[in-house]
């Protein structure tokens, strides 16, 4: 395989202005340079600090001269064509607007299904759940380490009678489903196609969705892993070769940048590790044997969107062109459908106050707009109060609110990429491509991302990126409206989403009723076999669907992995 | 007071998040203000988070939880600290804690939470005065039983 990077700033293929157009245009600026610095010592700029949120440089000003070598065709293009820099579909959101898809879960499944309901009630085209931590985790309700966890940050589930309740009275070949699940993706998956299944569904035909499944960014950013780094590979490139049989329709991943930010990296970051992240994907499945074309159309992506407005623009209309550039010069794919990347985007978390809590409506719009003008294919929008519990159901309301009236009110859906070709958006696109481009290099030298991943490259880029964040706001050269800067120095409490800790009791007995139920000899018969073929060269994922028609738990299916594969632990350095 | 040697801190993640921004911000920054910092990494029982604040003999127990479960383990830990004769080390606790747990968590021991939006700063200050309030009161003790010892000697 090739790992040779294309040549970044290669000579233009066409040029945008002529060179008269330039000469004057220099001329221009040269007075504008003259007129600004005269002003500016009478009256002094308000502040030193003008970077963005991730401290990246913004010119003053931003001329044709900057972007005279970008080639309008070669670079930027027009919509459905390589390097996608302004879009993936040539129709753009006139043909269809983004997926609206708020990721909810809480309590038990069927607290959880009764809030699918009300969103799908309220005009939500798509449906994405948040699993609580012991079944991202690996472990059952009653598990010690489950204590004070269950139903909290997410939905309880222990066995296949809990997905079920989860959906129910909700048709699997009419809405397509993303799940937040990565170390225990495959027993989710399976989960999930079982309950179509018994719905009568065709799952080859009609299921789609989407696993988040990316285990490279749980190393690096938000710490869910359970097996070592290569082990949690295979089980990824099983459900690659297995979904793309058997559930065609169905995204086997979603790389994940918006946990690299969440964790403190910048917005180049954020980009360059998640595409470095698909690549390795990519490498491992080229490995395991199969033709890249046949997986790299079903990958998809996912991106924080934070409060700096161009900055979020330009990473995503880099991460297309970037995409598209390796996909077919760096591992030769011939499919355009490989090329184009698609994503997910969700407001920023971490950009969120727990003061003065109603401003979140403001800094979301911001976000939810910057995804849209960034060409998202579906965006979740935070509810104001999520810096605080999970949202009550009239807060996730306005949330899916704030996308309806991007959609319908603001006009900005009306025309493809509207950003392109300004000065200032093409300059900072450009930049994210060349510094994303470095740190591909960067990670290429330590032999990839699962080395760099076991080097702690990443880790301690994002700390460092975090730490300086946080120093930036403590300095007040970042003000945060509520927190440093317009505080009130009293304010009421909101009401929040409260989960009860009784909640426990009552999925673990539910579950304890599944397991005395089930057929015993099954359960063990489908563990077993599930352990042989994990040591062996099976795929995995065919087993993993036996053991959860048995009803084997999630805790049981991940302890059977656990004794074949070992666990991971990071080395706690901060 | 002006203190010769650092003290020595335990930041530590109960929990099975794996949010380990904030607790590694503050651990550094405690590092830069002059603490000696030990940090516990993720999903750290409360069992394990007692046992290596005893046996690490810190003066203060920082504990990070954004999962939700912090009204079950947090008082947990200062119960297995009590157990263990070590209720002289300070426990405090950040993250993603409603306004009606805090009270609950500060009768059941926990000595101050500090919320999103907290300066480092504050943390440093805060345990500044704690831990310096305390050296003196352990050093009126120690003066008070070193003057009880003079004078049984006599």
């Amino acid at each position: 395989m090739t790992v040779k990077n294309p040549p970044v700033g290669a000579p233009a293929k066409a040029t945008t202005y002529k060179s008269t157009a330039l000469e004057t245009m220099a001329e221009a600026r040269i007075r504008w340079e003259r007129a600004q610095a005269d002003l500016a010592e009478k009256r002094p700029f308000w502040k030193q600090d003008f970077t963005t949120v991730s401290s990246m440089e913004v010119p003053h000003l931003v001329t044709a001269e900057q972007v005279a070598d970008i080639d309008p065709v070669a670079e930027i293009g027009v919509p459905g064509e390589f390097p996608y820099t302004r879009g993936i579909h040539p129709t753009g959101y006139r043909g269809r607007l983004w997926t609206m898809r708020q990721f909810a879960g809480f309590g038990s499944a069927a607290d959880t299904n009764a809030r699918f309901k009300y969103l799908l009630d309220h005009g939500q085209t798509g449906l994405s759940v948040a699993f609580h931590l012991p079944t991202l985790y690996g472990y059952d309700s009653d598990h010690e380490l489950a204590r004070g966890e269950v139903g909290k940050c997410g939905v309880a589930v222990d066995t296949l009678a809990d997905m079920e309740t989860l959906f129910d009275g909700i048709p699997l070949d009419e809405v397509s489903t993303s799940m937040t699940i990565n170390s225990t993706a495959p027993i989710l998956f399976a989960m999930y196609l079982a309950v179509a299944e018994k719905q009568g569904v065709n799952i080859a035909r009609d299921v789609s969705g989407t696993l988040q499944n990316d285990i490279l960014k749980e190393y690096i950013a938000q710490k869910e892993y359970i097996y070592p780094p290569r082990e949690s590979m295979r089980l990824i490139t099983d459900q690659f070769a297995f979904a793309g049989e058997q559930v065609p329709r169905w995204n086997t991943i979603s790389i994940s940048g918006y946990h690299i930010r969440e964790a403190g990296s910048t917005a180049l970051q954020e980009l360059a590790f998640t595409l470095r992240d698909g690549m390795e994907y990519v490498e491992y499945g080229i490995r395991a044997g199969l033709d890249v074309d046949d997986f790299a159309p079903r990958l998809s992506f996912f991106f924080n969107s934070h409060n700096d407005f161009f900055e979020e623009v330009a990473k995503y209309r880099a991460a297309r062109r970037i995409w598209a550039t390796v996909m077919r010069d760096r591992y030769g794919a011939r499919n355009p459908r490989s090329w184009t990347l698609r994503f997910h985007t969700q407001t920023a978390g971490c950009s969120l106050t727990a003061q003065q809590p109603y401003n979140n409506v403001v800094r979301t719009t911001i976000q939810a707009l910057a995804a849209v003008m960034g060409g998202t294919q579906s965006l979740h929008t935070n509810a104001l109060d999520e810096t605080l519990a999970l949202p009550t159901e009239e807060n996730a309301r306005i949330a899916l609110r704030t996308q309806q009236i991007i959609a319908h009110e603001s006009g900005v859906t009306n025309t493809i990429d509207p950003l392109g070709g300004s000065y200032f958006v093409e300059e900072l696109t450009r930049r994210m491509v060349d510094g994303a481009f470095d740190y591909i290099r960067r990670i290429d030298e330590f032999g990839g991302m699962v080395e760099a991943v076991e080097a702690g490259f990443p880790q301690r880029e994002i700390m460092d990126a975090a730490f300086q964040y946080q120093r930036a706001f403590e300095d007040k050269e970042k003000l945060i409206v509520g927190v440093n800067a317009h505080v009130l120095e009293e304010e009421e409490p909101i009401e929040t989403l409260y989960i009860s800790d009784d909640l426990a009791d009552q999925q673990i007995g539910s579950m304890e009723v599944v397991k005395r139920a089930r057929d015993a000899g099954a359960a063990e018969r489908t563990l077993d076999a599930l352990r042989t073929g994990a040591a062996g060269e099976a795929n995995t994922m065919p087993l993993i669907l036996d053991c959860v028609k048995a009803y084997c738990t999630v805790g049981e299916v991940s302890d059977a992995l656990r004794e074949v594969f070992g666990t991971y632990e990071e080395p706690a350095v901060f | 007071m002006s203190r010769t040697t650092a003290h020595r801190i335990l930041i530590a993640k109960p929990g099975l998040d794996g949010h380990d921004r904030g607790a590694k911000v503050i651990a550094r920054a405690l590092r830069d203000a002059g603490f000696e910092v030990i940090y516990s990494g993720l999903r750290q029982t409360p069992e394990q988070i007692a046992a290596a604040a005893v046996q690490e003999d810190v003066r203060a127990v920082g504990l990070s939880i954004l999962s939700g479960a912090h009204n079950v383990l947090l008082p947990e830990i200062v119960t297995l600290l009590r157990d263990a004769d070590a209720d002289d080390i300070l426990v405090f606790a950040g993250g993603i804690i409603p306004e009606k747990d805090i009270e609950r968590l500060k009768g059941a021991g926990i000595d101050e939470i500090f919320l999103p939006g907290t300066v480092t700063a504050d943390v440093i200050a805060y345990l500044n005065k704690s831990l310096s309030s305390e050296d003196s009161m352990e050093t009126s003790k120690q003066l008070s039983t070193a003057g009880r010892t003079s004078v049984e000697e006599r």
